[in-house]
């Protein structure tokens, strides 16, 4: 070091390898970045779904060679997305797409416009959206209200707004009526006879049997005419509803879901439908092929499959690790085990599902329909249903438990188990008392990876129960109140489902990303909870000394 | 298992003048490597013996073969002679070592209480035996505590973590754990090698009040807690037992040698 002054000047070595650690932090970088960049997608497009776009009015008049073949003519609606399309000329045409809704008057609900068609746009504060049970919205403005008995309310009389809140209010109660009516008491009805059928076959058939199923068939006369009655009501008055080019359409009652007028609200207003459409989205069933509606099954489904999946999965891998770690000799053997425990996590998740299906709905179930379900028609628990399901996801993640729970064990310190025994514990009261508890967060630790994994798949879950529309959920009021072979719907499913099985895959679209940021958030939800149990435990079972 | 206990009861009432421990020709191995070499030698009940030697010559070994502690270190056995505890052979096929464990209890060199309360550390090895009274309990805890001379400092937070502690009150915890299970000897493995004068002097103390009851075996490196704890104490050099002797006369007329130089610190 002749030309350094200092004894400790640099030799340039303490240098050596920055650039990996660079490497590193890019790595890093690069990783979170695509990480926020996804989840802030999913965020945005998701919520956006919800807040409510203000409507326009736009004067088109088709411009000469501008291609897309418009019609002159007013549209209504909202502005979905803009994009540029270039021709087969060369030329760039930004476009914008509208939804204008009204299927029955133009055929689809988009439609596509260049801007330089575009006249005029107007804003008017009068115009609504109306969501219906069936064919989309509506967009236009109020007419009349067409009421049973031949009465007539034009729009901008007085009291119109209240009478249109409360024939949707009543339409409601009916539609809930109807269903009740249905689903209860006619299927309670139908499973009767069904089952006095069967007897009166199997037994032959007795003046006490006769008996019933004649008043069965009364009560059944009753309940459709009350039926009828309520589907007549439900048919009687009309909304009356003026589209943007002068047409009118005419809406049953009973049609009616809700009605906004997204122009005249303010943000506090827009912020409210916002949390309406959220909430619906939340709670209500799905309807229009999935399009429409909510997602409140398949939400339900996939909660508790994962959690019934987690009641499976803990107690069998933990046991397992166990035995693993604690009382099987060090061998080849085991070392086989758990090397084929650590592949089993790598097999693809599809190959599960093979299982499963073999398996458990096949041979398991076909034992247990056997056994105690000789005669019935269809099979019970020989097709998907959840409880199969969640066996099939128990299977895929239990090498993730045992691997956590086998390394949590491993990290007990050795003082603390010799601890236990010099007080004159037997092994397994040295495993139950002091090494369980103070392995607790780390097997948690793989619990929660488990259910990570559990709530995020779909392939296998195609195969063993998940279906696009289950009405029906799997814990409900009808005895014997828990169905473990019904078949469920499931997130992950249900946005492959809208994704790419929708016959309507525009409008489907907004809800394929609102379902993605439901199921992260579900997912996320969780696995919080279960960290925050965690942490509860670590702070009791801390195993760390001075 | 029952019959082991009543066998040590037996032996233990009718031979009073009985050794507590008794090794005769032992040798230890792990797996190869023979760590103690043909020891043999009698601690008498009601004393306290220390272990001295410097490191590695296999003190620890031989502690650990008076509970069986070595059973749990795969490939470790004792290859030849016999170690009588209160007159029974450990090693024979009816003892069971768990009972063995809980007539000779056992301190460690690194304090290491449960993570658990402090409550919960003293009444882990009375409640192995079965249900007890919560109060029968809470008298049991209090007595072990009393007897570690930590009562007054934690009585007003046994609910609290063990770890909570310092390190001296965690190695006095951990020998209120040790004698609430109620046992006849009190091995202790370098019981105060990390804790300062202070917390070593009132461990000290501990062990010399502990006497009344148990018979104590202690390893130790500090030539001077020696001569202020024990009334016996033996040097191992190489996994061989040089001498064993009352303190007083190793300390001050080593027959051997190495003795004398190991205690002069001339050592090595
Ligand atoms: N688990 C083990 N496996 C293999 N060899 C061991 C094991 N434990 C101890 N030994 C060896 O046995 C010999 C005696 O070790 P031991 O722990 O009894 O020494 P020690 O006298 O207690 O030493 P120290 O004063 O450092 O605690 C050493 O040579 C050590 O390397
Ligand atoms: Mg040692």
């Amino acid at each position: 070091m002749a030309q350094t002054n200092t004894a400790f000047a640099t030799t340039g070595r303490s240098r050596k390898g920055e650039p990996f650690v660079w490497l590193t932090a890019a790595g890093l970088t690069i990783g979170v970045i695509l990480t926020l960049g996804l989840l802030g997608l999913v965020v945005v497009k998701g919520l956006e779904v919800f807040w409510p776009a203000r409507l326009v009015v736009l004067e088109v008049e088709p411009a000469e060679g501008s291609g897309q073949g418009t019609a002159a003519g007013t549209v209504a609606g909202y502005v979905v997305q803009e994009r540029v399309r270039r021709d087969l000329a060369g030329k760039t045409h930004e476009e914008i797409q509208v939804f204008r809704g009204n299927r029955e008057l133009h055929g689809e609900k988009f439609v596509f416009l260049d801007r330089a068609d575009i006249a005029e746009t107007r804003q008017p504060g009068d115009l609504l959206l109306v969501e219906r049970l069936e064919g989309g919205h509506v967009i236009g403005r109020a007419g009349a209200l067409e009421l049973a008995g031949g009465e007539r309310l034009e729009a901008g009389a007085a009291g119109f707004d209240e009478r249109l809140e409360q024939l949707i209010e009543e339409s409601a109660g009916r539609r809930e009526e109807l269903k009740r009516i249905e689903k209860d008491q006619i299927g309670r009805n139908a499973k009767r006879v069904k089952e006095l059928n069967l007897e009166a076959k199997l037994a032959g058939s007795d003046a006490g049997v006769a008996a019933e199923l004649a008043e069965l068939r009364e009560e059944f006369e009753r309940l459709d005419g009350e039926r009828g009655e309520i589907r007549e009501r439900l048919e009687a008055d009309h909304f009356v509803v003026e589209s943007a080019d002068g047409r009118e359409i005419r809406l049953a009652g009973g049609e009616l879901l809700h009605v906004f007028r997204p122009n005249e609200a303010g943000f506090l207003g827009r912020l409210g439908e916002m949390f309406r459409r959220g909430w619906t989205f939340l709670s209500s069933d799905p309807r229009e092929a999935n399009t429409e509606g909510g997602v409140y099954p398949a939400i339900f489904g996939t909660v508790v499959m994962t959690l019934v999946m987690s009641i499976f999965v803990t107690p069998f891998g933990v046991i397992a690790a166990i035995y693993l770690r604690e009382y099987a000799k060090q061998g080849h053997l085991v070392r086989a085990v758990r090397i084929s425990v650590n592949n089993l996590a790598g097999v693809p998740s599809i190959v599960f599902g093979v299982f499963g299906l073999a398996f458990f709905i096949y041979f398991v179930g076909g034992l247990v329909d056997d056994t105690f379900f000789p005669d019935a028609e269809e099979p019970v628990y020989k097709s998907g249903g959840i409880l199969w399901a969640s066996l099939t996801l128990a299977l895929l993640t239990v090498p993730v438990v045992i691997v956590a729970t086998e390394e949590a064990l491993a990290a007990v310190p050795r003082g603390v188990r010799e601890a236990a025994l010099a007080c004159g514990a037997s092994k397994w009261q040295a495993i139950q008392r002091v090494v369980l508890p103070a392995s607790l967060p780390g097997i948690l630790t793989g619990v929660i990876l488990a259910m990570a994994r559990g709530a995020g798949e779909v392939a296998p879950l195609m195969l063993v129960g998940v279906v696009k529309s289950a009405p029906d959920l799997p814990i409900d009021g009808v005895a014997p109140f828990v169905h473990p072979e019904r078949q469920f719907m499931h997130l992950g499913f249900h946005i492959y489902d809208l994704g790419f099985q929708s016959p309507d895959s525009e409008a489907a679209k907004p809800m394929v990303f609102a379902t993605t940021l439901l199921l992260i958030s579900i997912v996320v939800v969780m696995n919080l909870a279960a960290i925050v149990i965690r942490n509860r435990l670590r702070k009791k079972y801390a195993t760390s000394s001075f | 298992m029952h019959e082991m206990v009543q066998t040590l009861e037996e032996t233990a009432s009718t031979e009073v003048s009985q050794a507590a421990i008794e090794v005769a020709d032992v040798d230890f191995c792990y797996g190869r490597s023979r760590a103690l070499k043909d020891i043999s030698l009698k601690v008498p009940k009601g004393e306290i013996i220390a272990f001295i030697g410097p490191s590695g010559c296999g003190k620890s070994t031989l502690l650990r073969c008076f509970n069986r502690m070595n059973d749990l270190v795969p490939g470790a056995r004792v290859t030849k002679g016999e170690i009588h505890v209160n007159g029974v052979e450990i090693h024979q096929p009816g003892v069971d070592p768990v009972e063995l464990r809980r007539r000779v209890g056992m301190v460690f060199q690194k304090s290491n209480p449960f993570p658990r309360t402090i409550y919960e550390n003293v009444a882990y090895g009375p409640r192995l035996a079965g249900p007890v009274e919560k109060s029968d309990l809470d008298d049991v805890v209090e007595g072990a505590l009393r007897g570690a001379a930590l009562w007054d400092e934690v009585k007003d937070r046994l609910d609290e973590s063990a770890f909570g502690l310092s390190g001296g009150q965690q190695q006095r915890l951990c020998i209120a754990r040790t004698i609430a299970v109620k046992p006849e000897i009190v091995l202790m493995d370098e019981p105060c090698s990390a804790l300062d004068p202070v917390a070593t002097a009132k461990v000290e103390e501990l062990i010399l009040e502990l006497k009344k009851d148990y018979t104590i075996v202690v390893v130790t490196h500090n030539m001077q807690q020696a001569t202020r704890i024990s009334d016996l104490t033996a040097f191992f050099y190489l996994g061989e037992l040089v001498e064993f002797d009352r303190t007083s006369a190793i300390f001050t007329s080593p027959k051997r040698q190495e003795t004398e130089d190991y205690v002069t610190g001339r050592f090595g």
